[in-house]
């Protein structure tokens, strides 16, 4: 393994990104900043939702951030550059095995969308607040499930990226990215569903459902969610799923 | 030291189109509508070739000859249906690594990375190669010097011209210092005085004691750069030898290409017992080439058999002795077809 190379390219990809950070800040955090501002103190505000929603809503949020993060950050570049530009040929060049390549990009991916989580909460609690009301009671869990997600939506946006064209990328929004986030259980708690039982069985197969549980479970105990232990399960499954799937993609995409 | 090329049997069936610039087939499936389904295209059927250490070779045939892919196979890109490929001793395709470090790539299209700058596109290359910081500082200096890149070395590329982006790409794969330089149509899109510089470039790389694989459909490029040349159709190596070898095989060396209006019986022949003339071959029904040891001097007495055989001469093209005669001589099409 070919650690120099490795971080030549992990170097590379920060050094994009500073480059495009402005674009960066607005792509992954006004959506969720308006959102809290519309859900958590307008209609919390005007008494159209109660004022507990905010704490409820708060890890939702930071699951929707890191996920569309992590996936973004992976598929989009990965898009582009396999187009007819073929501009990643210098990196499939590069005296790396090139699966490496592959993972290079999620692990860019992934320290992404722990940063989008992390810079969430504060930006998303000084909008709420006050009456926000998180801490963090299970630290291990906490950290596993924030890194879990940080890898299950690189890996994903690994296995989309190597997957779709430019021409589909609004097709992967409407079919892909917005019933993820609508039955993602970011907005409300799992348990809410379950006036709709086939919904509710249905949403499982949706990993933004453990994301934004797992948050809950470990930020806001006392609303209902997951079991951590299935939570954790599951998400280690989609890591592993996406990340071979990915993999999979990646080696048909720049291998003729 | 100098390293080598080899390959055996190389054999590449694309089940689905082959992305244009790693294997530039395209046109040939769809052009042709071969007998295979469209979704299977041979595009090598068994190649085998060495290039010496230090050489200028070339790979000289129509687009969609098989020489991209064959280039794609070297590099790694392309995976070979079956048959092997080494870089000196190491097999390009259980190796990659290694192979990686010996060689250096100059796509037909320029693939260069977008999201950075000119320099930096040099620089984050021999990065990747793990070379040190000041070391690749000093030597993307040096070479966007040479490739007359330095005023705009901290500009996007996305805004560069054609050539501008050729030249970069060729110093981007001159970064490592790898000793096979592979270029694919080098000098396709360029203008002349950039070609030269081109031909310049290399013919200074190989003098380093390098070796260079290039490959092109241009004859004068093969003739005036390679050391050494392998005619290649159809996937396959037709002919290999230094250009004047290649071309003294031409049976005459001369190329007279006639029409007729019409051909009676008998005018082969005729034409085949003329002094010099050393094939005769009937292209279609109108179409005659004559393959001869002189050239203008045989007109009058072609004018005179054709008149004599009551065919009326309506057309006459003489090529010199040249590859594109050779290319003619053993596919029967030119290589611009």
């Amino acid at each position: 393994m070919n650690w120099k190379t490795f971080f030549a390219m992990l170097a590379r990809d920060a050094h994009v990104a500073r480059r495009n950070a402005m674009q960066l800040l607005f792509q992954t955090f006004l959506q969720p900043l308006l959102f809290v501002f519309i859900f958590g103190r307008v209609m919390v505000g005007s008494g159209y939702m109660p004022a507990t929603y905010k704490s409820l809503l708060l890890p939702g949020i930071m699951a929707i951030s890191m996920v569309f993060t992590g996936i973004w950050a992976v598929a989009m570049p990965l898009i582009a550059e396999f187009q007819w530009t073929r501009e990643i040929e210098d990196r499939l060049l590069a005296p790396i095995d090139i699966r490496w390549i592959a993972v290079e990009k999620v692990v860019a991916g992934m320290i992404q969308a722990l940063a989008a989580g992390i810079v969430v909460i504060p930006l998303a609690w000084l909008v709420l607040r006050p009456g926000v009301e998180i801490h963090v009671y299970q630290p291990f869990a906490f950290v596993a499930i924030v890194l879990l997600v940080a890898a299950f939506s690189a890996c994903g946006g690994l296995a989309l990226g190597c997957s779709m064209n430019q021409q589909h990328i609004g097709l992967m929004f409407s079919m892909v990215i917005t019933p993820m986030i609508f039955f993602g259980c970011a907005y409300y708690p799992w348990s809410a569903l379950k006036t709709f039982p086939i919904m509710q069985k249905a949403v499982l197969i949706n990993p933004l459902v453990y994301a934004s549980e797992g948050l809950r479970g470990t930020l806001v105990p006392q609303f209902p969610h997951l079991p951590l232990a299935a939570v954790l399960v599951m998400l280690t499954l989609f890591d592993v799923v996406f990340l071979a799937l990915g993999l999979r993609q990646f080696d048909r995409k720049a291998i003729s | 030291m100098a390293v080598g090329v080899r390959t055996q049997d190389l054999r590449k069936v694309f089940n689905s189109p082959p992305p244009a610039a790693a294997a530039g087939i395209g046109a040939r499936g769809n052009a042709k509508g071969s007998k295979q389904p469209k979704s299977q295209i041979t595009a090598l059927d068994g190649l085998s070739l060495e290039v010496k250490p230090g050489e200028i070779f070339g790979l000289l045939g129509p687009n969609g000859a098989g020489k991209s892919t064959t280039v794609g196979i070297l590099t790694t890109r392309v995976r070979s249906t079956s048959g092997q490929a080494w870089i000196g001793d190491h097999d390009v395709w259980k190796e990659q690594a290694v192979v990686k470090y010996l060689i250096g790539v100059v796509p037909q299209r320029p693939n260069l990375d977008f999201s950075l700058t000119a320099r930096e596109i040099l620089i984050f290359h021999a990065a990747y190669f793990g070379i040190g910081s000041k070391q690749r500082n000093d030597r993307a200096d040096a070479l966007l010097e040479k490739f007359k890149l330095t005023d705009r070395a901290h500009q996007m590329v996305r805004g560069f011209s054609g050539g501008m982006m050729q030249r970069l790409s060729i110093a981007r794969a001159m970064m490592h210092d790898p000793q096979i330089l592979f270029l694919d149509e080098p000098s396709a899109g360029l203008d002349p005085q950039t070609r030269i510089l081109l031909w310049e470039i290399i013919r200074e790389y190989n003098q380093a004691g390098k070796t260079i694989l290039l490959t092109t459909h241009y004859m004068e490029e093969a003739d005036a750069l390679c050391n050494r040349l392998a005619i290649v159709d159809h996937g396959r190596v037709i002919a290999i030898g230094t250009p004047g070898e290649l071309k003294s095989s031409i049976p005459g060396g001369y190329l007279l290409r006639l029409k007729f209006a019409g051909m009676p019986a008998g005018l082969l022949e005729r034409l085949q017992s003329l002094a010099g003339v050393s094939e005769v071959r009937a292209v279609d029904s109108t179409g005659v080439d004559v393959y001869s040891d002189r050239g203008g001097s045989l007109i009058a007495e072609v004018a005179a058999v054709a008149a004599s055989a009551g065919a009326d001469l309506s057309d006459v093209h003489i090529s010199e002795p040249s590859l594109e005669n050779l290319f003619l001589h053993h596919t029967g099409r030119s290589l611009r077809d």
